[in-house]
């Protein structure tokens, strides 16, 4: 189709790569703090999942949908789906990455991937230009994040 | 050991990801239906064609302390002003800031016509701008890389590759790293400003560039740059470099 690629992306390289070093590193890490998981919730209680499924889907909250698939959203009028691919397929999540691990990657991924283009939902610092309506605001709350944190585990 | 090797190849990944070779480059007409492209390229139904009527109006209209029109001094714009926009933003050769087209009409009005300026994406201006970057369709983007710009272009490279706003975006991540991917239903763009103004079906109405990047930085939860302010007008210039070559096609027309 027009505008599709010709070829694989570049990054999708570059993703891999990252990904076999992960892998390739996780033993030397496991003496370590752990790095690829924040194990205890951010509020000291369990997420909501229904909560967490309406935030999931809310393009203008979440903002979940506008860079990943296996998410239930519909369909846009033109037919084609509302989902976006930049990020990976969220379908069967909750099945490969425990509680902790799916927390981390909400409040910080850079940690695994500095160039990643997925946003930290925790952080107000450090970031550039913010407009003054989201200034000194974080994406989610700590506890809208417990409660995605909750949904994402149910898809299984 | 374990570290350096992980940060090492980490920040290998982050270089490999690169300006698209010229090659490989595409403009949004390219990646848009055979409806919208034969609305764009035919006059009589480009919606574009309403400004350019007024452009023509103006064009001939004596105004200003000096009461003079723009035709009094250029001509016959299809003639004097062929080939002129494919050139902006041009730098000054005196090393001062880069202007935009908008800039130079302005500049024109002040200094030749003694006429106030006219307001930043007013219909007035746009329209005159789309008169002029008409005279360059099908011409390819020409601008001046030499000593005295490329400062310049490496500013506004630097801007397109910052990341901002709430969401910590760069334009690079999407329109150099995922072009041709999904944001939610929509095919990303390589973002290639071959047609401005042009006229969006969003928008039901012709825009500039800067418009258009202020779009984007809404989106991205950032504070959008002002009409007209020196970072726009730099990130202007560096996506004019980017697509250098490629052929104009304003006034163009976009979903």
């Amino acid at each position: 189709m027009a505008g599709s690629r010709p070829s694989p992306p570049k990054c999708s390289a570059s993703v891999a790569v990252v990904a076999l070093v992960l892998a390739a590193a996780l033993p030397c890490l496991a003496g370590e703090e752990p790095r690829d998981a924040i194990p205890d919730s951010l509020t000291g209680r369990s997420g909501d999942p229904q909560r967490g499924r309406a935030i999931v889907l809310d393009r203008q909250h979440g903002l979940c949908p506008l860079c990943h698939g296996g998410l239930a959203t519909g369909r846009l009028a033109t037919g084609r789906s509302p989902q976006g691919d930049l990020g990976p397929d969220l379908s069967g999540v909750g099945r490969r990455w425990t509680a902790g691990q799916l927390r981390l990657r909400i409040v910080d991924p850079s940690r695994l991937d500095p160039g990643t283009i997925m946003p930290s939902y925790a952080r107000t610092e450090g970031l550039a230009r913010v407009a003054p309506a989201f200034s000194g605001r974080p994406i989610l709350t700590a506890e809208q994040i417990e409660d995605v944190v909750a949904f994402l585990t149910t898809l299984q | 050991m374990c570290r350096l090797l992980v940060a090492g190849l980490l920040l290998w990944s982050l270089a490999a990801a690169a300006e698209i070779p010229l090659a490989e480059r595409r403009s949004g007409a390219a990646m848009m239906g055979p409806d919208l492209r034969a609305m764009q390229e035919d006059d009589s139904a480009n919606p574009a064609g309403l400004w350019l009527l007024d452009g023509a109006a103006l064009w001939s209209r004596r105004l200003g302390e000096a009461g003079q029109s723009c035709a009094d001094c250029h001509g016959d714009v299809t003639t004097s002003m062929a080939g002129v926009a494919a050139r902006y933003p041009v730098v000054d050769l005196a090393g001062g800031p880069p202007m935009d087209l908008e800039q130079r009409i302005n500049l024109c009005r002040t200094t030749r016509q003694q006429a106030p300026a006219l307001a930043l994406e007013s219909r007035d201006l746009l329209a005159l701008t789309g008169l002029v970057a008409r005279q360059s369709r099908g011409l390819a983007i020409a601008i001046d890389d030499g000593p005295a710009a490329q400062p310049f272009i490496a500013a506004g490279r630097a801007l397109f590759l910052r990341r901002q706003g709430q969401l910590n975006l760069s334009c690079a991540q999407c329109h150099d790293d995922n072009w041709g991917r999904h944001l939610g239903g929509a095919v990303i763009p390589q973002g290639h400003p071959t047609g401005y103004p042009l006229y969006r079906l969003e928008w039901q109405g012709l825009g500039s560039l800067q418009r258009r990047l202020r779009n984007c930085m809404t989106g991205m939860r950032a504070e959008p740059y002002a009409y007209g302010s020196a970072e726009a007008v730099l990130l202007e210039l560096y996506l004019r470099w980017r697509a250098r070559g490629m052929p104009m096609d304003a006034p163009a027309v976009r979903p």
